[in-house]
């Protein structure tokens, strides 16, 4: 049996059981995207534009960098937004592509396991990263661990 | 559900293509990001391990490879301002066309210095 509205009750648009993640998810991919502008072309700019370019990229090159807790902070920024940004936008195009509930699940769920993995790692790596590794040798670190 | 039929065209033009490209430059860059997290975290391993795997990048078909990452991601982020250009400003739906216009050119005005640069770093 249908039950019917009292007279003159507040219209609601959406049931109150219903999230506003979906609303939360497009604002964070403007937000992300705007901070990701800068965040990702300094980082192409510092890495493959200045000095030599691809050609200067090594371990005393990222040392270099990760020795500084200005680009600590810069790529730990970077990867956590656009790990996150790139993760929402798969998955919408999962929603908008996989047809049978089975085949969403799978997808999103190898998504969820890959996100999980490269954010935990390369925190990992930034946080716990030793520019200047005991016994390396001199011509593969950078100019940073001679000085001490 | 009433199933879609598949593989039709929406609307054409600027509008649903710039949206097909935006969804495959996002998704290319999304897989080339997990292999660059799970690369770099090599200099955990040791400075040899690191410069061992990037060595095998340094050839002139991953350097052209890395041109085509760098034009994806030139043109996901104008084509990012545009749709957010669309949904706050008010006459964003009116412009969309000529914003797209505008990225295209935007992205030749930085594309361009930057792949003769890099690939002079490739190619040298």
């Amino acid at each position: 049996m249908t039950t019917i509205d009292a007279p003159r009750a507040k219209y609601r648009r959406s049931r109150a059981t219903r999230s506003n993640f979906e609303l939360y998810s497009w604002l964070f991919m403007r937000a992300s995207g705007v901070l990701l502008i800068a965040l990702v072309f300094g980082h192409l700019f510092v890495n493959l534009v200045t000095g030599e370019g691809i050609k200067q990229v090594d371990f005393a090159f990222i040392a270099g960098k990760w020795s500084s807790p200005f680009w600590q902070t810069w790529d730990l920024l970077m990867l956590w937004l656009a790990e996150l940004h790139g993760v929402n936008g798969v998955r919408t195009i999962i929603n908008d592509y996989a047809e049978k509930d089975t085949t969403r699940i799978v997808l999103k769920t190898l998504l969820l396991l890959s996100a999980a993995l490269v954010m935990f790692l390369g925190t990992l790596v930034i946080f716990t990263f030793d520019p200047c590794p005991a016994g390396a040798a001199s011509d593969l670190v950078p100019s940073v661990c001679t000085t001490k | 559900m009433p199933q879609a039929p598949a593989g039709t065209l929406y609307r054409g033009r600027e509008g649903m293509w710039s949206w097909v490209a935006h969804r495959v430059t996002g998704v290319l860059i999304f897989f080339f990001l997990f292999a660059h997290v799970m690369d770099t975290a090599l200099v955990r391993v040791s400075p040899e391990a690191y410069n061992q795997v990037i060595g095998t990048y340094k050839n002139p078909i991953v350097g052209l490879g890395e041109a085509g990452l760098v034009a994806a991601v030139i043109f996901h982020a104008f084509n990012g301002v545009r749709i957010i250009l669309v949904d706050f400003w008010a006459k964003g739906t009116r412009y969309q066309r000529q914003m797209l216009w505008g990225v295209l050119a935007l992205f030749v005005l930085v594309f361009a210095p930057f792949a003769v640069r890099h690939l002079m770093h490739v190619f040298a």
